[in-house]
């Protein structure tokens, strides 16, 4: 089949960008949608022009690497799939799409489809974790987890950290990621000693790094290829509002020794 | 010079050799430790691990990925799960078990000492994991539950879901990000190393590209550590990453690191098989599907009826007619070239006749479809994804892929390679898998290696030399940047007419081919012909478009397949002198009667170990012998 792809072309973060045309005569239904930008690329290559680029890894929807914007929604049509799990035969004859980068503040974009999400990491920094040193760590089974946190908890951590949820947003609000993470490890018992300081740190760098607030449009909810549901969001306000009542950042102070 | 291999296996009885290793070792005072600078290049769950410890305990890290995450790593995609010794199910399994277990699958071509250790440590992780919070499986009274994988007969494999590995790399990921904020480890992102940099004899730091501006820099440290995973995309089509590649271990090589068994490659039994030539890489279906799934093709050749129209005693459930002990779950090695031989012989299915089918009719009408939905659905919906067929109304077709490399940069016992200062962790190196390595132990090894043995290991190495006394201007850091920047500058004046990937999918198919699931001499011979012809045209007629001071993902790739080119070479050489078959790697010369793998313990049982001595100079092979005395030498028989 045809496919006529209008995609976002920008040389680096600093140079305007535009919509250029590319017209695939010959897709087959069977191919990825990443598949049929390689053999894109491979034909602009051998024209001495510059191939389209794009992030992409696993190319099997789990490391979180891909994802772009077709058609004004992040990851595309399908429901619940990343870029690359997207096939062509959801597509027919004389299509034509329009492919861009994620847009936010807080992504900046590096070269055409691809934005620079670094943000997400320094958010899971600031105290996305549970302090535990390697080697102190108690049996496995000292700590019994009731199952239905158990797969709550592994419900959010199955975030893949693609940021379609801020593309998704008006806001470009990060909370939907964020509040996997924290909903995570809070439905945890081990996860109990920093909740306060988790919930207050994060969400104060959210919105040092220049993602938006929460007006809850449910956008991402709806985009996330991993079924993130945005309830974790309204526990991570809740988390939120009792760490800002009750939270002190640690003593320094250690006992004398 | 011949390599020094000495595996510094400490003595004593085996199951006390951790712990004396442990005690000998020498410490570094705490107040020192920052004075130390170590690099970790990778951030999977060996190199994760590995940089989150190191700096727990105080040393001064810095760690690279060249994806835009550590989280990223592709560890990430793993699926099925961990094993450890816990035994908690109370069926008989124990640290001997896992042991023996990894020696005899591993086809007796890893070393004892190791194997030992990795099974001894395994119950750590599963502790460390919990404790950071990674949600493994749980039963509903809260306790940790636990299944049988790829054959064991114990059921030993924690799991998360269809995520382990994600959920496992995303606790190292946290602990690393943890110690980023501490201040103990840098993490440089989009960053990937073209260079090892070895001073008087030491390895003393790497050459790194910035991959957004193209800047090749020079890091200095006391000593690196490369977590940098496997080479199974020498063939091109595997099931790993896109980005998955040899170049630092194909660089330290060339650097003088022993390169162990690189011919060891894992073929896994169930993938979706190939649907065009624009496939750009193959997607594994989790081996728990053998556990209700039944593997046949039909008895007539090129038989083109719809599966579910061929009569039941038309089919050949070959797996349990050849294997009827153990069936659809015998080892991977075994079920992948099962099926290659279906195939091969015309028994094949589906397009070009390469698949088989992995039928769940049986099962959905014992269990019911809601079963074999909660069990496998995740998986099912992957396999419609790709294939658009519905697997619960006509059975799956599936084909062996490549899947992981046992070889790798060789190591000693304290995972230190023939460089001194050059430590190799996980998939990299190519320890305790042997020839074959059994499911769910690649990420028990990775964090093994990681969290427990080198934060122990790189102490000793560190605290008997002084911190310092190298820095970026140093001659050998700048003959080694640059070597780099020539090397781009070359790449990029070819301009000649064919791309990267062509080049590299040439390659692929020389392997698959002649160094796949199948070899011969014949046939490898043809292959290391073949392939410096190949590297030949890559010099000449690449096309690189763009320049070395942006981002290029085609330079990119053109350094890694260079690395495949030279690599895919050794690949053939190893497999073409390991005169025997053993695990994974089949020499269709060496086979009884039946057609099973026969060993030859008498020549081969050794590690091969190859030594690097120049572009176009046949390399040499050294052996460092392997001693069985707790498990004995036998043939591996799944009958
Ligand atoms: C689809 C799939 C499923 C699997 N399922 C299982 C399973 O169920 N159980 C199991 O035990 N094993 C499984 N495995 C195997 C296992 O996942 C891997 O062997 C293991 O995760 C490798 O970990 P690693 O840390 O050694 O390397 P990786 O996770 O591959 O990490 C490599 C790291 O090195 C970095 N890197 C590489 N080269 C460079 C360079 N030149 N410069 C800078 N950085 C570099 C990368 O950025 C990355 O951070 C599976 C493998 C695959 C492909
Ligand atoms: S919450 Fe969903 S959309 Fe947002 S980063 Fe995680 S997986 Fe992606
Ligand atoms: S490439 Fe990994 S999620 Fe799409």
């Amino acid at each position: 089949m045809k496919i006529i792809l209008n995609i976002w072309r920008q040389k680096n973060a600093t140079s305007a960008g535009k919509m250029v045309r590319y017209e695939m005569p010959n897709v087959s239904e069977h191919m990825s949608f990443l598949e049929m930008i390689d053999v894109l690329n491979e034909e602009l290559t051998k024209k001495g022009e510059d191939p389209v680029a794009f992030e992409h890894d696993c190319r099997e929807g789990i490391c979180g690497c891909c994802g772009f914007m077709i058609d004004g929604i992040p990851h595309g049509p399908q429901r619940g799939t990343t870029v690359c799990q997207l096939h062509m035969r959801h597509y027919k004859d004389g299509d034509e799409v329009w492919l861009e980068p994620f847009r936010a503040k807080a992504f900046p974009v590096i070269k055409d489809l691809m934005v620079d999400r670094s943000a997400f990491d320094r958010i899971i920094s600031s105290g996305g974790y549970i302090s535990i040193n390697t080697g102190s760590a108690p049996d496995g089974n000292n700590l019994p987890v009731i199952k239905k946190c158990s797969d709550q908890a592994m419900d959010s951590a199955s975030c893949i950290g693609c940021g379609a949820c801020v593309a998704s947003c008006p806001n470009a609000s990060a909370s939907l990621f964020v509040s996997a993470k924290i909903t995570h490890l809070g439905q945890l018992p081990q996860g109990q000693a920093e909740r306060d300081r988790r919930a207050m740190r994060m969400v104060l760098k959210m919105t040092e790094e220049g993602f938006g607030y929460c007006t809850n449009t449910g956008e991402c909810e709806a985009v996330c290829p991993k079924g993130i549901k945005i309830e974790n969001i309204a526990r991570m306000h809740r988390d939120y509002i009792k760490a800002s009542v009750l939270y002190r950042e640690e003593s320094k102070a250690g006992g004398a020794g | 010079m011949a390599l020094n291999l000495d595996s510094k296996i400490p003595s004593g009885p085996i199951e006390q050799k951790w712990d004396k290793a442990k005690f000998d070792m020498k410490l570094v005072n705490p107040s020192n430790k920052r004075k130390y600078n170590v690099i970790v290049v990778g951030s999977g769950l060996a190199g994760g691990a590995a940089a989150a410890s190191m700096g727990e305990l105080g040393y001064n890290v810095k760690c690279f990925c060249f994806q835009d995450s550590p989280r990223r790593a592709h560890s990430i995609a793993a699926q099925g799960g961990v094993n450890a010794a816990k035994s908690y199910p109370n069926d008989g399994d124990s640290i001997y078990r896992l042991f023996y277990d990894t020696i005899k699958g591993g086809d007796f071509r890893a070393r004892e000492a190791d194997v030992w250790r990795l099974a001894q440590v395994s119950n750590n992780i599963i502790d460390q994991c919990v404790a950071q919070g990674v949600p493994f499986a749980r039963e509903y009274g809260g306790v940790l539950a636990n299944r049988s994988f790829g054959g064991a007969q114990v059921s030993r494999t924690f799991y998360a879901r269809g995520q382990t590995g994600q959920q496992l790399l995303l606790g190292a990921y946290q602990a690393l990000e943890r110690q980023i904020d501490a201040g103990t480890v840098k993490m440089f992102y989009r960053s990937e190393m073209l260079d090892l940099i070895v001073i008087d004899g030491r390895a003393r730091g790497i050459i790194t590209r910035d991959l957004v501006t193209g800047a090749v820099d020079v890091h200095v440290a006391d000593a690196v550590v490369l977590g940098t995973g496997g080479y199974g995309n020498a063939f091109f089509l595997s099931t790993n990453a896109k980005g998955c590649n040899t170049t630092a271990i194909w660089r330290a090589y060339k650097k003088g690191a022993g390169f162990g068994n690189p011919c060891f490659t894992q073929i896994h039994p169930t993938c979706i098989p190939q649907s065009g030539d624009y496939q750009s890489k193959l997607t594994l279906m989790s081996e728990s599907l053998r556990n209700d799934g039944r593997i046949w093709v039909p008895k007539k050749k090129n038989d083109t009826r719809p599966a579910n129209t061929i009569p039941e005693d038309e089919r050949d459930y070959y797996l349990e007619r050849r294997y009827p002990a153990f069936g659809n779950l015998c080892p991977r090695d075994i079920a992948s070239r099962a099926a290659k031989i279906c195939c091969d012989e015309g028994y094949g299915v589906g397009p070009g006749g390469k698949g088989v089918y992995l039928d769940f009719a049986e099962s959905i009408g014992r269990l019911g479809r809601k079963t074999i939905e909660e069990r496998y659905g995740n998986l099912f919906e992957i396999y419609e994804r790709i294939t658009g067929d519905d697997p619960y109304a006509e059975p799956m077709r599936i084909y062996p892929a490549v899947h992981y490399t046992m070889g790798g940069l060789w190591v000693d016992y304290n995972l230190q390679s023939t460089i001194p200062g050059l430590f190799v962790l996980g998939e990299a190196n190519f320890s305790d898998h042997g020839a074959n390595r059994l499911g769910a132990s690649a990420l028990m090894q990775g964090l093994a290696d990681g969290y427990f043995v080198i934060p122990y290991t790189m102490g000793n190495y560190l605290a008997q030399v002084k911190p310092g006394g190298v820095d970026a201007n140093h001659p050998e850091c700048r003959a080694a940047k640059d070597a780099v920047d020539a090397r781009t500058k070359k790449f990029l004046s070819i301009q000649g007419k064919k791309t990267v990937d062509e080049i590299h999918r040439e390659l692929g198919k020389v392997m698959w081919e002649d160094c796949g699931m199948a070899r011969n001499a014949a046939g490898l011979d043809r292959a290391i012909k073949r392939i410096p012809e190949i590297r030949e045209e890559f010099w000449n007629n690449v096309k690189i478009p763009g320049s070395g001071a942006e981002l290029n993902q085609s330079l990119e790739r053109a350094g890694r397949v260079a690395d495949f080119l030279e690599l895919g070479e050794l690949m053939c050489r190893d497999a073409r002198t390991r005169e025997e078959s053993c695990g994974g790697h089949f020499r269709e010369e060496y086979q009884t009667p039946e057609g099973e793998a026969l060993r030859d313990d008498e020549k081969f049982c050794h590690a091969a170990v190859w030594e690097y001595q120049g572009d176009n100079k046949e390399p040499v092979r050294n052996i460092e012998p392997l001693a069985f005395e707790h498990v004995h030498l036998a043939q591996r028989n799944y009958k």
